[in-house]
């Protein structure tokens, strides 16, 4: 192994190299806590290699930015945190709308509104899901180590090329200011998806919205033979506006379908120790080190206790939880924010009654023994 | 090549009402492309929304029709990652100037070069004839119904104020002197500014009894002068056409050529 790929670096500088790894060509962004480190380590790392850094005016205009370099052919990243990802979320809604791939960080802090910037919460998962006004679907992936930050990375531009879709990385101030040991792959190492481009040659009729059977839409990039018109506004095969309601009514299910059709393509877990688990631990980013952490404890103490830990936030996988929970006890969800994830795993498996939370809302990192001190009170009930 | 190849007949006809200035805008507009002999595949056109984005549907650029005053923002991250296409983004003066005013003086200040074009009808057409930020004090609105009391921008200080390298005014009524100010706008190398006062009869003249599309093109010609014109000094309060601003300054993307060479060399 060489060592020159060994680095001990935070969680935002593993980001980058995992965004740079997947061919990053264009960031535009804007400053904000915890994911400042991202800007500043591609406004110096992007035109090393030709690539492109912007800092705008505001996190609208980031994202708008992101999704005009998208339409050229690059690939192209924005980093930001919850009061940015709220300006984001017009312009979140129109990369789904027209479908340009484009990939969203957000290094969650606590909220609502400024909230506490230098403290850590999971409290954007929900918007990430509804955040943009409409019926869509989203995808977010999470990660809880700098090692598996790099990979979502990478598979956040791969999902985002494939499916045509924005990709939002929901980590969180711990997983974005911890530093660890990251071992970069070698290239070739990790698969990378590439934009599939039309074969329509110059001259012959481009349909740039229309899909072919297996859901996909062959791009042309913007400056080449095929000029086509791109709108936030419902429109046809041609990406002209329509309200005819057939058109409409295909697209929105074209738009919802193409994600949730492939929802266990798209999900990425880990599991630990399931196999025999009586009760299940289910947690994602920094909060699942401390669910880690809490089931390696308890094992060699007798407790058939387990982790499952989510890197696909969105779309959720209700069947893979289901299928994972069947035969547990009971299930605790550890997280940092009042429930959101324990809402959809409720609603994932056959007895909701069952599933309890473990939390910190307090803008402190949910340690170890906090959730040790959460699951006695959960067993004193009787489980 | 004719008029008729840069437009998509098939998307025709256009939304805009009878009397509406914005198909003159379109008109000089192609014109000018057309003896600039520009390819339609080396011109990207990004519009926001509002009466006057629509215009990005009928012309056979590569077209972004995208958010309500974020055209600018969007053609930003267009040029950069391809700084060799000619970057065209007409807007409305609400979305230039009002929820776009942030993008507005900043795409100003970095000289990015791009032609933004404002399409000032003083009014918010689309949405049935609201106040914008153009309509100026004492005018009437659907929002206004007694009186306006805001103020309007000047287009042309305030693009100047924010560091535009081109700015320049015409009308509608004076469609050889916009012609040739959008040829130059769009040769210039830099942030450029074009405003052009544009009638809306359904809205803006209606409420504010201008009377017919021809009785404000008129106004145009009576209400404008040129530049220092001698009526000017006579008429303060005659509008000044012409092109105010053209200056030769650094482009931000051949500035960042040269980041992107310093940082190869590691320096």
């Amino acid at each position: 192994m060489k060592t020159e790929n060994i680095k001990f670096i935070q969680g935002n500088e593993a980001c980058v190299e995992g965004a740079l790894y997947a061919g990053l060509d264009f960031f535009a962004g804007y400053p904000i806590t915890p994911s400042t480190e991202i800007a500043e380590l591609l406004s110096r790392r992007l035109p090393q290699k030709g690539g492109k850094f912007i800092q705008m005016e505001d996190e609208i205009a980031s994202m708008s930015a992101i999704i005009g370099a998208s339409l050229t052919g690059s690939k192209v990243m924005t980093a930001t945190s919850g009061p940015g990802f709220s300006l984001m979320q017009e312009a979140l809604g129109y990369a789904i709308m027209t479908e340009i791939p484009c990939v969203i960080v957000n290094v969650q802090r606590g909220g609502p509104s400024t909230g506490i910037p230098t403290h850590v919460s999971q409290g954007d998962v929900n918007q990430t899901r509804w955040g943009t006004h409409g019926d869509h679907a989203i995808v977010a992936l999470t990660a809880s180590n700098h090692q598996d930050v790099f990979e979502t990375t990478v598979e956040a531009f791969n999902i985002s090329e494939t499916y045509r879709t924005p990709v939002v990385l929901l980590y969180d101030e711990v997983v974005g200011h911890m530093r660890e040991r990251l071992r970069v792959p070698e290239t070739g190492e990790l698969p990378l998806a590439e934009r599939l481009r039309t074969s329509v040659s110059e001259g012959v009729d481009y349909h740039p919205y229309l899909p072919r059977e297996d859901g996909r839409l062959p791009m042309s990039d913007f400056g080449g033979v095929h000029r086509y018109n791109v709108t936030g506004l419902f429109h046809d095969m041609w990406g002209f506006p329509s309200d005819n309601p057939k058109v409409v009514h295909g697209l929105l299910r074209h738009l919802v379908d193409k994600i949730q059709n492939n929802v266990n393509q798209i999900a990425r877990f880990k599991e630990f120790y399931l196999e025999d688990a009586e009760c299940i631990l289910i947690s994602y980013g920094s909060s699942a080190r401390s669910a880690r952490h809490v089931v390696e404890y308890l094992r060699p103490r007798g407790e058939r206790i387990g982790l499952l830990e989510l890197q696909t936030l969105w779309p959720f996988p209700h069947d893979i939880v289901n299928e994972k929970c069947a035969n547990a006890k009971y299930m605790v969800v550890v997280e940092m924010n009042m429930g959101q994830i324990l809402r959809e795993v409720k609603r994932a498996v056959k007895n909701p009654e069952r599933v309890f939370l473990a939390n910190r809302i307090d803008g402190v990192f949910i340690a170890p023994r906090d959730i040790r001190d959460i699951l006695r009170i959960i067993q004193g009930k009787g489980v | 090549m004719a008029i008729k190849d840069y437009i998509r007949e098939r998307f025709f006809p256009h939304i805009w009402c009878p009397g509406c200035g914005h198909g003159t805008v379109l008109n000089s507009l192609l014109r000018t492309v057309s003896q600039l002999g520009m390819s339609r595949n080396e011109i990207v056109m990004v519009s926001g929304i509002g009466c006057s984005s629509r215009i990005s549907g009928y012309v056979d650029f590569h077209t972004l029709h995208t958010l309500h005053g974020r055209a600018l923002a969007f053609a930003t991250g267009v040029k950069l990652s391809r700084p060799e296409l000619n970057l065209i983004v007409p807007m409305g003066d609400g979305d230039a100037l009002a929820i776009g005013g942030n993008h507005f003086i900043h795409a100003a200040r970095r000289n990015i070069d791009l032609t933004a074009i404002v399409m000032n009808n003083r009014i918010y057409g689309m949405t049935g004839g609201q106040y914008s930020p153009l309509s100026g004090h004492g005018t009437l609105a659907t929002t206004a119904p007694y009186t306006n009391i805001d103020y309007a921008f000047d287009t042309v200080e305030l693009a100047t104020a924010a560091g535009a390298s081109f700015v320049a005014r015409s009308t509608t009524y004076h469609v050889q002197q916009l012609a040739k100010i959008l040829k130059q706008a769009i040769l210039h190398e830099g942030f450029s500014v074009v405003e052009v006062l544009t009638q809306c009869p359904t809205y803006f003249g209606r409420k504010n009894r201008l009377g017919s599309a021809a009785d404000m093109m008129e106004d145009y010609k009576n209400n404008t002068t040129p530049i220092g014109s001698k009526a000017k000094k006579e008429n303060p309060d005659l509008i000044e056409r012409g092109v105010f601003v053209q200056k030769e300054i650094p482009e931000y993307c051949s500035e960042y050529d040269k980041i992107i060479e310093r940082a190869m060399k590691g320096k």
